[in-house]
């Protein structure tokens, strides 16, 4: 996973709620191998629709941005990774927000995509700011969990864990394999404590 | 969670603690816990997990605790032939499995079914356990008192190779339901309800327990189909502490503990209750006696109310970003401000998913649409090989033909589209599943959530229907 410290990037604007993850791809794309790109499904449906503000992903201005702000609950529904491979895909590597989906900001981190948490004032604030809307780029900071355009900064929240996760571009598989002990000590009193535990095998068909 | 890390075992604790510290092989200082995993279930939307492993070149580390079930994308007609894209994703599940020596139950299995239906009826879902699936209603196990949540293809990767997972303690929230339920609502209602009160991000960053003497007089299946719906209201997960009913539905089931063994757990499972006097982060009360039969207007779960409301007016909603969303859901959905919600024309109804597709939500919708004619058309597909030849024992299925509805094989459906089972661009369905998200049932479809019960009234009427003004007239 690449790290990610600070981004300057412009930022799209998409001033909607509860964008749930079966917008940000359509269930029938999921068949295709990763390898493939989802770039091209990101928000495939709202874009058909000319009145949609995701239509901006299309604009010119927006072209190349890395940076989405968009309003509360933003990647509810389905677990699909493959909404936030749709939005690395199409280049993103953050989306600002004043909430998310559980699984998909835990998603999110672990392809390197930062969810910044900032409060509903906050975001609408950034999704009517003019300059913004223009294509000025924003900068993000990380370590300082800072947004910053023009004159404004604007204060984000997010997970210590994912946080430190996405400054080292840390993988989680390599950390556990390094704790294999504690692991097997775990299985060892677990079997003891919990006999009732693993599935009966016994009369199964 | 630092303050309960650190709290001493006289302390009361939470149900949801309980299952969680008899998890955890290491905390870590920034609150990060290290979990084992007791069953992961995997399904043909695996396959980006399965390829993860490949690039690293490893093995899935415990297929004795790992599932595979074909449902997302199985056909639930003409099975002897199915379409190339379709065929793929089954034997692309069928191939993985067998290569990681992973127990499938597979398209010609009679225990295949949609996974959170046919986990639990094999047994496979037990009282404490850590469940996790790459699937977000993988919350419907908690029913059970386990400890079960929906993962993205990273974390399933993760699973797979470790059996375990990197989780923060969540805030805990209780939700106590006391009273009768009243006639025509069931377990639907009361998810419908809680999601409307506290919003479709209500509960993000908690585990949900719910308790109180509603929950308790609920069968499993309605426990399922309120657990199932958590994640709708934003949880992790909901989960309900094992009890009698519990403890009589898992006695026998294939894969449960058999005789002493079963016995010695049940003995084990009693203790997996809140303590009195554990603290909750949050608390919400309802009132069962105040629920009336509650569906969805808009598009998003939240969007709820009572069939005898009528729809919202953003013109009278201060909140900007509210109005706009309500603006855009009625305009999405075809809908004037003020239109009463019995008012409402449909064009088909679909009873089916992992939310409604058990044989007492089959029960509930065969016995309005017993006898008579529906005037719209419609698809039920139950939840399980197992459901559905349990209904064809019960005469069921000749109650929904009888009524002009298509009775077809088991999965997932017209919940998600991915088989193929789509709602046409336009039309509207009342449906039994869990999301009525834009283009859910297909590109342009417009869905209503509500009860089997509700369904069957609707089909009945062509139109949103007050099933208790239908029940008095119709009902034996």
């Amino acid at each position: 996973m690449t790290p990610l410290i600070v981004l300057e990037a412009g930022a799209c604007p998409l001033p909607l709620d509860n964008v749930d993850t079966d917008q940000l791809i359509p269930a029938r794309f999921m068949k295709r191998p990763r390898s493939d790109g989802y770039g091209q499904f990101l928000l495939h449906d709202l874009r058909q629709d000319a009145a949609n503000p995701a239509c901006a992903l299309d604009q010119d201005r927006f072209k190349g941005c890395q940076i989405l702000i968009a309003g509360r609950n933003f990647g509810c529904g389905s677990s699909r990774e493959a909404a936030v491979y749709a939005l690395a895909d199409f280049g993103f590597r953050c989306v600002i927000a004043s909430s998310f989906g559980d699984i998909f900001a835990s998603n999110a981190v672990k392809n390197g995509v930062l969810p910044a948490l900032v409060s509903p004032e906050q975001a609408e604030v950034l999704l009517a700011h003019q300059g913004i809307a223009q294509g000025e780029p924003l900068h993000v900071v990380l370590p300082d969990q800072q947004i910053r355009f023009g004159n404004h900064s604007v204060d984000f929240s997010i997970d210590p864990v994912w946080k430190t996760q996405l400054l080292n571009g840390w993988d989680d598989i390599d950390m556990t394999v390094s704790y294999a002990s504690e692991i097997a000590r775990f299985n060892q009193s677990d079997a003891i404590a919990r006999p009732w535990a693993h599935p009966s095998r016994s009369a199964a068909q | 969670m630092t303050e309960r890390a650190g709290s001493l075992s006289s302390r009361p604790k939470t149900l949801i603690d309980k299952i969680w510290d008899a998890h955890v092989i290491v905390d870590r200082e920034d609150g990060q816990s290290l979990l084992w995993v007791d069953r992961h279930l995997l399904h043909e939307g695996s396959f980006h997990a399965f390829d993860q492993l490949a690039r690293r070149q490893a093995r899935l580390h415990r297929p004795d605790l790992t599932f595979g079930i074909a449902d997302h994308y199985v056909p639930t007609r003409n099975r002897d032939t199915l379409a190339p894209e379709i065929k793929r994703m089954v034997d692309q599940l069928s191939d993985h499995c067998a290569s990681h020596d992973v127990t499938l139950f597979g398209l010609d299995d009679p225990r295949q079914g949609i996974v959170h239906v046919t986990i639990p009826a094999q047994g496979l879902t037990l009282p404490g356990n850590i469940m996790v699936c790459g699937d977000s209603h993988t919350s419907t196990h908690g029913a059970f008192g386990a400890y079960a949540f929906g993962i993205g293809a990273s974390e399933v990767a993760h699973v797979m190779m470790t059996q375990t997972i990197w989780q923060k303690r969540p805030r805990a929230m209780r939700v106590t339901v006391e009273g009768l339920l009243p006639e025509g609502t069931s377990a639907k209602d009361i998810a419908l309800h809680l999601i409307a009160t506290i919003g479709a991000d209500g509960a993000q960053g908690h585990a949900i327990e719910y308790a109180g003497s509603t929950i308790r007089a609920l069968s499993m299946e309605g426990r399922m189909t309120l657990c199932n719906l958590s994640i709708e209201a934003g949880a992790r997960l909901g989960l309900i502490a094992p009890d009698d009913t519990t403890f009589a539905f898992l006695r026998g089931k294939p894969f449960a503990p058999k005789d002493e063994a079963f016995e010695a757990a049940v003995r084990a499972w009693r203790s997996l209750r809140s303590d009195d006097h554990a603290g909750f982060d949050r608390e919400v009360t309802i009132d069962a006696g105040s629920l009336a039969p509650t569906l969805t207007w808009g598009t998003t779960p939240e969007q709820a109310l009572p069939i005898t409301a009528t729809t919202p007016d953003p013109a009278t909603i201060l909140d900007a970003a509210r109005a706009r969303s309500i603006s855009d859901a009625l305009d999405y959905m075809g809908l004037e401000p003020n239109q009463r919600l019995d008012s409402i024309s449909i064009d088909r109804v679909f009873i089916g998913s992992c939310t409604n597709s058990r044989i007492e939500d089959l029960r509930a919708a065969a016995a309005i649409l017993s006898g008579q004619r529906a005037k719209v058309p419609g698809l039920v597909s139950p939840g399980s090989t197992a459901v559905k030849l349990q209904a064809e024992a019960e005469g069921l299925d000749r109650i929904f033909t009888g009524a002009g509805l298509e009775w077809v094989d088991a999965g997932c459906s017209m919940c998600v589209g991915m088989n193929g089972d789509l709602v046409p661009a336009g039309e509207r369905c009342a449906s039994t599943t869990n999301r009525n998200f834009k283009g859910r049932q297909g590109p342009g479809s417009r869905t209503h959530l509500m009860s089997p019960a509700m369904v069957a009234a609707a089909a009945l009427t062509g139109r949103l229907t007050d099933v208790r003004t239908l029940a008095r007239g119709t009902r034996p």
